[in-house]
């Protein structure tokens, strides 16, 4: 189950009718020690930042969720007109936002989105990246036609990278959003489980998988080309 | 139903499974298994299965008592090989008592142990064995006869042995194992496998795959594969060779970019509470009669207790790394152990005894001199310490150790200790072709 972070922790009405219809399960952060507080076990899905009337507060708590040992993503700001020059060099603290006020049907389909390409939320959908191809309700993976035999792990990895072909995941988030830490092996399990997926996936097909030297794995090419 | 329970039992139906073994091994390192059928599943999952563990060595107790085998979702593997077992998968188990407390008999359970102890102080521990076995041919004696005479790199393609060589590593690759190198050994029809790092508990369970594809692939063929320490005299023995290394948030402990050696402190720890602590753990290490064979001088296995970088005599080799961040390799390689032992706890003891060594802080002997020829007489450091010449002076070394009792707990290290003094008196009754060669004709 993914559970958000929303800040504040007293939504304003239409953006808590709007998770609640949407079936999101959130709960309300008020200030940034909340972030560990409130944690549940399997870790926060996501976060939405609603920057509001003193945005330095809004600031502090995106840092609050990012800058931990498991950052929390991910995250989506909502900024207003006004403050859109805020964003220059906060790169780092958002994945994606969102005009304030909202349209309903926007937010909804960004949250959306956002879980989505960061595989958060997928249930019942396929994942198809070339001669790879994951079916989500039923765990099955095949490549080229021929069935993958993986273990848990594996498949949760593989589905992870799948979600966002081309883009990188360093080791550490693989870990924390694979594995969620309490894992023997620390960030080097990550690397071992690579090796063991395209054994898997056997010669022709292992290159699917890239190592990103010195920052960690992507499935598939580049994004930027 | 929790998501990797969840897992396996969709991957049962989707793929057609129709028996689950459950595995587990005992206190020799022997694995031991039995079946569920796919609709058991789910109770194995809540609440285990329930088994008769008086017929397991090391399991039984006085009284019988019956033991629950709890599978881990996290291992569950296809069989991917064997004509007749195609629709087999496998999981392996952690046993407990009826009571749900951990059964102190389970040597799973003892590197879990081991392991947990190092991650409190922030490590992680990996190894990677380098696995080395004969492939023979049953003659009509029933002797030993090797498939081939190929030595070291030989390239025999033609040859049935690197068929089988062939098709154990796409087997391995496919479960799940990747291999990083293999090749032909020294002697006649052996052959090394080299298994690539992962964490020690996961390359326990790989180790004891690894023993069982290779027999019965070789089988398939009719050869027979084994992991007896030393089945042919006068011929290298086969060995365990194991890589060691721990890490601390993700980086490699052992290396330190400062150090000239880029030998870090909590290498030079491990390596001496290995050195210091060898000779208590050689009977895990090597706990067969048969494993002493093979730690004699002039076949490469280690004599002495000793540690060197360009000495492949010693019994803790420093391989030379690559230079660097994140992927260095620095490493070290304990030579002692046989693939006859039980990987749990050899990888428990060999772990223990460097952490003693890191917190106790010892101080790391001399490095042993490069060159092969005078070593074993000269070289030998730490006051000339040998390893133990037999299982019977392995045992005298383990009885007096706290580190070997801790490690193991009460229950197993008695009940080893008295399972293999069993296996030494019995031996030593033994009239052997030796003598007869020797004495009978002329006394």
């Amino acid at each position: 189950m993914t559970v958000l972070a929303i800040y504040p922790a007293d939504p304003a009405p239409e953006l808590a009718q709007l998770l609640d219809l949407s079936g999101f399960v959130w709960k309300g952060v008020a200030q940034p020690s909340d972030v560990d507080l409130f944690e549940p076990d399997e870790g926060w899905g996501g976060a939405i930042v609603q920057l509001g009337e003193n945005s330095d507060l809004g600031w502090g708590m995106l840092r609050a969720l990012r800058r931990r040992d498991v950052p929390v993503a991910p995250l989506l700001l909502m900024v207003r007109g006004n403050e859109l020059n805020e964003l220059d060099l906060r790169d780092d603290l958002f994945d994606d936002f969102c005009l304030d006020p909202f349209h309903p049907r926007e937010l909804e389909a960004r949250v959306r989105h956002m879980l989505a390409s960061s595989g958060g939320d997928l249930s019942g959908e396929r994942i198809e990246y070339g001669p790879l191809i994951l079916d989500l309700e039923t765990y099955e993976a095949s490549v080229n036609n021929r069935p993958l035999d993986l273990t848990f792990m594996e498949y949760e990895l593989l589905r992870f990278l799948a979600a966002t072909p081309g883009r990188v995941f360093t080791r550490e988030v693989l870990l924390s959003r694979v594995w969620g830490y309490e894992y023997y092996g620390g960030a080097r399990t990550v690397d071992v489980h690579v090796r063991r997926l395209r054994a898997k996936l056997g010669e022709e097909y292992a290159a699917l998988i890239q190592t990103v030297r010195s920052v960690g794995y992507r499935l598939g090419e580049s994004r930027r080309r | 139903m929790e998501r990797p329970q969840d897992y396996v039992q969709r991957r049962v139906e989707e793929r057609g499974v129709r028996l689950v073994r459950l595995w587990f091994t005992d206190v020799q390192g022997q694995l031991k298994s039995f079946a569920i059928s796919p609709a058991e599943l789910e109770t194995a999952f809540e609440s285990g299965m329930v088994f008769d563990g008086s017929s397991i060595d090391g399991f039984s107790r006085v009284r019988e008592e019956d033991m629950v085998a709890r599978p881990d979702p996290a291992t569950f593997e296809l069989m991917r090989w064997g004509g007749n077992d195609e629709n087999a998968a496998r999981m392996f188990c952690d046993i407990e008592r009826a009571d749900g407390s951990a059964f102190p008999g389970d040597s799973r359970q003892v590197l879990r142990r081991s392991m947990e102890r190092a991650l409190a102080q922030g490590f992680t521990f990996f190894t990677a064995p380098e696995l080395e076995y004969f492939l023979f041919e049953a003659d009509r004696n029933g002797d030993p006869v090797p498939l081939d005479n190929g030595s070291y790199f030989d390239l025999t393609t033609a040859d049935v042995a690197s068929n089988i060589r062939r098709q154990t590593l796409t087997t391995l690759e496919a479960m799940g194992i990747p291999v990083e190198y293999s090749f032909h050994e020294d002697a006649p029809s052996q052959h090394e496998i080299d298994l690539r790092y992962t964490d020690a508990l996961t390359m326990a369970d790989n180790v004891m795959t690894f023993r069982l594809i290779v027999r019965e692939i070789a089988l398939e063929h009719g050869v027979h594969a084994t992991f007896m320490p030393k089945p042919l005299t006068g011929v290298q023995g086969s060995g365990m060779h194991t890589h060691l290394s721990l890490f601390r948030d993700g980086v490699n402990a052992f290396h330190d970019p400062e150090s000239p050696d880029g030998l870090s402190d909590v290498a030079r720890g491990f390596i001496a509470g290995l050195l210091h602590h060898a000779r208590e753990i050689t009977a895990i290490t090597n706990q067969l009669v048969n494993s002493y064979k093979r730690l004699v001088t002039g076949y490469e296995a280690p004599v002495n207790v000793s540690w060197a970088r360009a000495n492949r005599a010693a019994l803790i080799r420093v391989p030379t790394s690559r230079e660097g961040g994140v992927d260095d390799t620095t490493r070290i390689e304990y030579r002692a152990p046989d693939p006859a032992c039980n990987p749990y706890l050899a990888f428990a003891v060999m772990l223990a005894a460097g952490m003693k060594g890191i917190e106790q802080g010892y101080e790391l002997p001399l490095e042993a001199p490069p060159s092969m020829t005078g070593f074993t007489e000269h070289g030998g450091l730490i006051d000339q310490a040998q390893l133990p010449q037999s299982l019977d002076e392995a045992l005298d070394e383990m009885e007096k150790s706290d580190l070997v009792a801790d490690t193991l707990g009460d229950h197993l290290f008695s009940w080893f200790l008295r399972n293999k003094r069993r296996e030494w008196n019995d031996y030593k009754a033994q009239v052997t072709p030796f003598e007869l060669d020797r004495y009978y004709s002329s006394l």
